[in-house]
């Protein structure tokens, strides 16, 4: 565990700077795949930007509504550089929506641009489970497995590594599937797929697991439902007819 | 691949796979079921969101000790700091008309200066010119330092009245709105 990387008088917070490294190469990967697909770079590249702006915004401004009194005594508070008053649900909300909505000003292809963001996300991924190694988030259950580590006061799993491990194997099988030929969105939703499948199991091992209905992980309960949604939805797009690459990009001209 | 995807292809497989799916899954989420609150920290303590604050009984400013335990009850902000530390130095002020609002609704401030990396008269200096009332405590050795794993200042955590963190803010300075915005949901808590 690393969170702050001290160079010289720089403290510099290593969480935060894996997810801006993972932010950087899932975006070369989405320009990357976007060529694949005929779409044109510059279109998704703007796309994930505007989206990453809209989030941070919808995730300042929701945070601000639940205390409206205090940032209406104090607007420039809105513009303090303080990652602590962001709020997640809001955020993500937003930058969906600002997503959905440069997909419909552009007139991009929807499920074609989810298959171009999949490698992405998935590098991502692997930037994710590296920060919550860095700051020691999203812990394990307190263990004694002879590979336990000494985490927060107890021996514990090392579910950050087991999240490393599983984002680097999907990352490998989602290069590898990225070869083959399938319907439109196929990638994307196997991209889910897996990662609801790893998280279904993974969060068995969690120690900060949100608790619902009494006992159950919320986590898992969410990662069974997209888990069944997904191979739904790779079942219903395998029944519509491949279409070849060049066919695609034919299309598109 | 092409077996998988004539596998994908059919509805009778699909559709058992996706029965399997839900039936193993909801068999393994009822396996990994756990109690409410045995997956929070509960009271192991740490420095960390969720666990109960390390306990420390320091020297104060005034030759008065201040034992964390004692404060059970009352919403704490503790706050590292170091009187050589900019953004140490411009959050006091905001910390100070916090603690001034919200005392009587039971917010202590503990002002920990890491006295081990400063020293006794500039911590004195510092807060005589700021007219700071809240604790200043000398953490001569360290220890809360080590104990907080602090890391970069300011640092500062927010205890509910059960002494157990519920959010660690590194780095700073702290505004006075978000200060209010991280003590208010705490403050109304059992207060």
């Amino acid at each position: 565990m690393l969170p702050v990387l001290q160079i010289g008088p720089l403290a510099i917070q290593l969480p935060g700077v894996l997810l801006l490294a993972g932010v950087w190469f899932a975006l070369l990967a989405a320009e990357r795949g976007a060529l694949r697909r005929a779409i044109p770079a510059e279109r998704m590249t703007n796309m994930i930007l505007i989206s990453l702006v809209a989030g941070i915004l919808g995730a300042r401004l929701g945070y601000a509504l639940r205390f409206i009194e205090l940032y209406l005594e104090q607007p420039l508070a809105l513009f303090a550089l303080n990652l602590n008053t962001l709020s997640n649900f809001e955020g993500f909300i937003a930058a969906i929506l600002a997503g959905v909505i440069c997909i419909q000003r552009w007139r991009l292809p929807v499920l074609d641009v989810l298959d171009a963001l999949a490698p992405g996300l998935a590098l991502f991924m692997i930037a994710i489970g590296l920060a919550h190694l860095a700051s020691g988030d999203a812990f394990g259950a307190v263990s004694s497995v002879p590979w336990s580590i000494e985490l927060w006061g107890a021996e514990r799993q090392p579910s950050q590594v087991y999240e490393i491990i599983a984002a680097v194997l999907i990352y490998g099988f989602i290069l590898r599937l990225q070869q083959h030929t399938f319907s439109p969105g196929f990638l994307f939703f196997a991209l889910l797929t897996c990662h609801s499948l790893a998280r279904l199991f993974l969060e068995a091992f969690r120690g900060d697991s949100l608790i619902v209905a009494g006992s159950l992980r919320m986590g898992q309960v969410l990662s069974l439902a997209v888990l069944a949604s997904s191979l739904l939805a790779l079942h219903l797009l395998s029944r519509r007819t491949p279409m070849s690459q060049a066919r695609l990009e034919r299309d598109r001209l | 691949m092409a077996r998988v995807q004539r596998w994908i292809e059919s509805p009778h497989r699909m559709g058992l796979l996706i029965a399997c799916v839900l039936v193993f899954g909801s068999a393994w989420v009822a396996v990994s079921a756990v109690p409410a609150g045995a997956t929070t920290g509960g009271l192991i303590p740490s420095p960390r969101r969720g666990f109960l604050a390390p306990d420390f009984d320091l020297e104060a400013m005034g030759s008065q000790r201040i034992h964390l335990q004692d404060l059970r009850g009352q919403v704490v902000v503790i706050n590292l700091w170091a009187s050589w530390c900019p953004p140490c130095r411009a959050e006091m002020p905001a910390l100070q008309r916090v603690y001034e609002d919200y005392q009587e609704r039971g917010l202590v401030v503990l002002g920990v200066n890491m006295t081990a990396q400063d020293g006794v008269a500039e911590a004195e200096a510092f807060a005589g010119r700021l007219g700071l009332t809240f604790p200043i405590l000398y953490d001569r050795t360290g220890l809360v330092g080590k104990l907080y794993q602090s890391r970069a200042l300011p640092t500062t955590f927010f205890l509910d009245r059960e002494g157990v963190i519920q959010r660690v803010v590194v780095g700073g300075p702290l505004t006075e709105v978000t200060l209010r915005s991280h003590l208010e949901p705490l403050l109304e808590e059992g207060g």
